[in-house]
């Protein structure tokens, strides 16, 4: 081994606020993702409780059916693209650049410009509660629905500025990850090589950058239509809503399997660790996840089933549907091969990730159903949807991001989490999971449907709507544990060591929390489990070159036996140019309701305002690069 | 564009694919932008024929040659950015800073043009956003043009400038030749847009 490098720092180091705030580490970045995106999950989950005491008895009062539409739609839309969106990213964000051995992300900066504009955005949205009305038109907010004569209130305005926020923040992240999963892997890690989460973290990024532009021109025309007096969607001027209907599930698609994906991809990493054994069908796994990529562009349709398309469309779209389950299915039965005759540990993280298989099955299966039209004709806009949905997003994605929690707390902070409040927080989760969604499936097919604010006794839907109050507040209570539990072990939980589960991946390879740099010496990869076999000797050294300190582009300065590397520099920018953007935005969407100042029109003054300060963080940030920082 | 993991003694950063990353980074956002532009194309032809009122395609673009001019001019700045980019790395500043001023200007002069055209759909043809389905996606479609073409212009602008005031640093030709690939997606597109909404109208 050469000698250990040493950083070169070009600023002293910040601390508290502004460090946050100028950040461009990955790991920090990380971090501020995982606790922004906790903080809305919290939100989102407040807003179902609010939904479920409003139908947990009928004939309730307890919300009005305009509150209830914004809750609904804020639920629905907190929850992908606040809550499960930015989890995925933090934890990629965290361990990928670790786990493929590279010392930061290709574009620091870009990625906590992307981090900020994913928090403005997500407060931009939640603003509309105060100025006026939420978006209420749900989460898929279907057009003419969501036309002015129909939405009077900003509360559509905000959704869509909000979204294109959002949508900038997952486009940059995307390309972020692309280019560091595809061009900064240490030497070695080849395509073969690249642990399952960074393969489903790479999926999900060409997933993203493909899919998001056709949402961003959807909102972009209804955007027209509520404020420049366009027709996109309005038929009595000739205009299309199922346009609006297939420029948004060609990307709502796809971002379903970006949402399950890297919870798959988390899964895939827990299993192996926590059965002592290698992932069974490693390629199969990994080339599954990218099957399940490219057909996810082929079946959005299938969301449009009632619509009326010719039956010829319905039946493709029905079949390649279908098909989605086959490489699904593959992945299912993979890591029940991983866990066979495994030497099994039910660790926390480990009984989220059967935890998600089970569900995940369960919500799979469902989904065969509504990929059939006849079955979808009848349960099309229930509760049977409702419980379809959450079944994958839910008992998939949530359960897979808890298990990664207590699997990687221990490395982005040193300490355990704490395993019995784990398992408690783990029962209490997924029993309280079942009770409130298990019961959806019969409502569903006996015809309750779906975003209605309150329904009549006798119809025999009044025991079951309790029992789904009872489990989303038993949710609830499993969730207020896993805070509590993040509340102690932080200060006094147990110290964990870097390698704190046995693990095969780079991440164990360096200390917990790891250095700034993670790696003094980039490590050289020889197969799939790199430092399983440095501990344990399992695979031959081939003759794979000896690289002393990283990739071709780390700038290598040999003082003495010293090697030394650049980190970036933190900057401000990232953070000024997102503002930028959130101040434009407030021009943008009163375009026509503030009156002028005197002789002076406000709302161009404030998409000025906005440009300049826009203008003035991409000078400076331009400025800092052009020094060489 | 955007600050990389570490400066390199190295002309370019030749990652782990064997490509530049601040390229590879380009690269991939340009696909993203073949998604955003096939989305606004794919809208203007799903409501080709469906306006209930005019004007049509038809009446609008009765003579194409002043588009078609501005096609050419814009099909010459993508050989200028060429040469442009040749000029840069082979250290010869004239021909750099002759050929990247004079795709700004081609730019400036095809975003000129683009105003001249709207002004008289607008006042002649009558066309504007809420008249007819035909105005509001042509005007959507190649409004998203027009932007991406004076960002172009922009970047142009300020790549020149950084080139005046700093020389030729290691990372120069680089910076040219990003701009370069985003130029040419920008004119690539603007063929499509041609043929599909003037052309075949």
């Amino acid at each position: 081994m050469t000698a250990p490098a040493v950083p070169m720092t070009q600023q002293r180091e910040r601390e508290g606020l502004m460090d946050w705030m100028m950040t461009v580490d990955h790991k920090k970045i990380g971090i501020l993702y995982l606790v922004s995106a906790f903080a809305f999950f919290i939100v989102g989950g407040i807003e179902a409780l609010l939904m479920r005491t409003q139908l947990g008895t009928p004939n309730n009062t307890f919300l009005s059916g305009e509150v209830y539409n914004q809750i609904f739609t804020m639920h629905g839309t907190t929850m992908i693209f606040l809550a499960i969106m930015p989890l995925s990213v933090g934890f990629g964000n965290y361990i990928v650049p670790i786990m493929i051995g590279a010392r930061d992300m290709a574009f620091p900066r870009l990625n906590a410009l992307s981090y900020w504009l994913f928090l403005f955005g997500g407060i931009f949205m939640y603003l509309s509660f105060v100025t006026g009305g939420a978006p209420n038109a749900g989460w898929f907010s279907y057009a003419p629905l969501t036309e002015t004569q129909f939405s009077p209130t900003h509360g559509m305005d905000y959704w869509v500025l909000g979204l294109q926020m959002l949508g900038i923040s997952s486009l940059a992240g995307s390309i972020n990850f692309i280019v560091t999963i595809l061009n900064l892997r240490a030497p070695g890690m080849n395509f073969n090589r690249l642990p399952l989460f960074v393969w489903m973290t790479l999926v999900t990024s060409f997933l993203l950058i493909f899919a998001f532009p056709s949402v961003t021109v959807a909102i972009t025309l209804l955007f027209f239509d509520r404020q420049l007096g366009t027709n996109f969607y309005l038929a009595r001027q000739g205009g299309d809503p199922l346009l609006w209907q297939h420029l948004f599930w060609f990307f709502g698609h796809p971002e379903v399997y970006i949402m399950i994906l890297p919870a798959m991809g988390i899964v895939s990493e827990v299993l192996p660790t926590f059965s002592r054994k290698p992932i069974f069908g490693y390629t199969f796994v990994a080339y599954s996840g990218v099957a399940i990529g490219f057909l996810g562009f082929t079946v959005w349709a299938h969301h449009m089933f009632a619509v009326g398309m010719p039956p010829a469309v319905n039946a493709a779209f029905s079949l390649s549907s279908m098909l989605i389950g086959v490489p699904t299915g593959v992945k299912i039965f993979n890591w029940i091969g991983t866990i066979w005759g495994g030497n099994i540990r039910l660790s926390t993280a480990m009984l989220f990730a059967l935890g998600f298989i089970a569900m995940f099955i369960i919500g799979g299966i469902s989904g065969i159903f509504l990929a059939s039209p006849p079955v979808d004709y009848q349960i099309t806009d229930t509760y049977f949807v409702v419980a379809h949905l959450h079944y994958v997003l839910f008992g998939g994605s949530i359960l897979g991001l808890f298990a990664g929690a207590y699997y990687w707390f221990p490395k982005m902070t040193g300490r355990f989490l704490n395993e019995s409040l784990g398992k408690i927080n783990f029962w209490l989760v997924l029993i309280g999971f079942n009770l409130t969604f298990l019961p959806m499936h019969w409502l569903g097919a006996e015809g309750m449907p779906r975003r209605i604010y309150t329904y009549h006794a006798g119809f025999g839907w009044d025991f079951l709507n309790l029992i789904q109050t009872i489990g989303a507040f038993t949710i609830a209570l499993g969730v207020l544990v896993f805070v509590y539990n993040l509340a102690i072990s932080l200060r006094a939980g147990k110290p964990a060591s870097s390698d704190p589960w046995d693990g095969a991946t780079l991440e164990w390879q360096t200390s917990s929390p790891p250095p700034a740099y993670n790696f003094a010496v980039l490590p050289t990869v020889n197969s799939r489990r790199p430092f399983w076999d440095a501990k344990h000797g399992g695979h031959e050294q081939d003759s794979m070159p000896k690289v002393p300190a990283g990739m071709p582009h780390d700038e290598i300065l040999v003082h003495g036996q010293e090697h030394a590397f650049h980190m970036p520099s933190p900057s401000i920018y990232p953070l000024v140019l997102a503002f930028g953007i959130f101040v434009a935005m407030f021009g943008f969407l009163y375009m026509h309701d503030l009156p002028p100042l005197g002789p002076l029109p406000i709302n161009p003054l404030v998409i000025l305002l906005g440009v300049v300060i826009l203008f003035y963080a991409v000078f400076n940030w331009q400025n800092e690069v052009s020094a060489g920082k | 564009m955007e600050h990389s993991v570490s400066h390199s003694a190295h002309e370019h950063e030749m990652g782990s694919l064997g490509v530049d990353t601040k390229k590879l980074g380009m690269w991939t956002f340009l696909g993203s932008e073949v998604m955003l532009f096939t989305a606004l194309i794919a809208t203007y032809l799903v409501f080709r024929g469906k306006s209930v009122a005019g004007p049509t395609p038809q009446e609008a673009f009765a003579d194409v040659t002043i588009v078609a001019f501005n096609t050419l001019v814009l099909l010459c700045s993508s050989l200028t950015m060429v040469l442009a980019h040749e000029g840069v790395e082979r250290g010869d500043r004239k021909r750099f800073f002759a050929f990247i001023l004079a795709t700004a200007a081609l730019g400036a002069l095809f975003l000129s043009v683009q105003v001249y055209e709207y002004t008289k759909l607008i006042n002649v043809e009558g066309m504007g956003l809420g008249v007819n389905l035909f105005s509001a996606s042509f005007f959507t479609l190649t409004g998203f043009h027009g932007a991406h073409v004076s960002i172009g212009v922009l970047l142009l602008l300020i790549t020149a400038l950084r080139g005046w005031r700093q020389g030729f640093t290691k990372e120069f030709p680089l910076g040219v030749e990003m701009i370069g690939l985003y130029w040419h997606f920008v004119d690539l597109v603007w063929v499509v847009i041609f043929t599909l909404v003037y052309l075949l109208r």
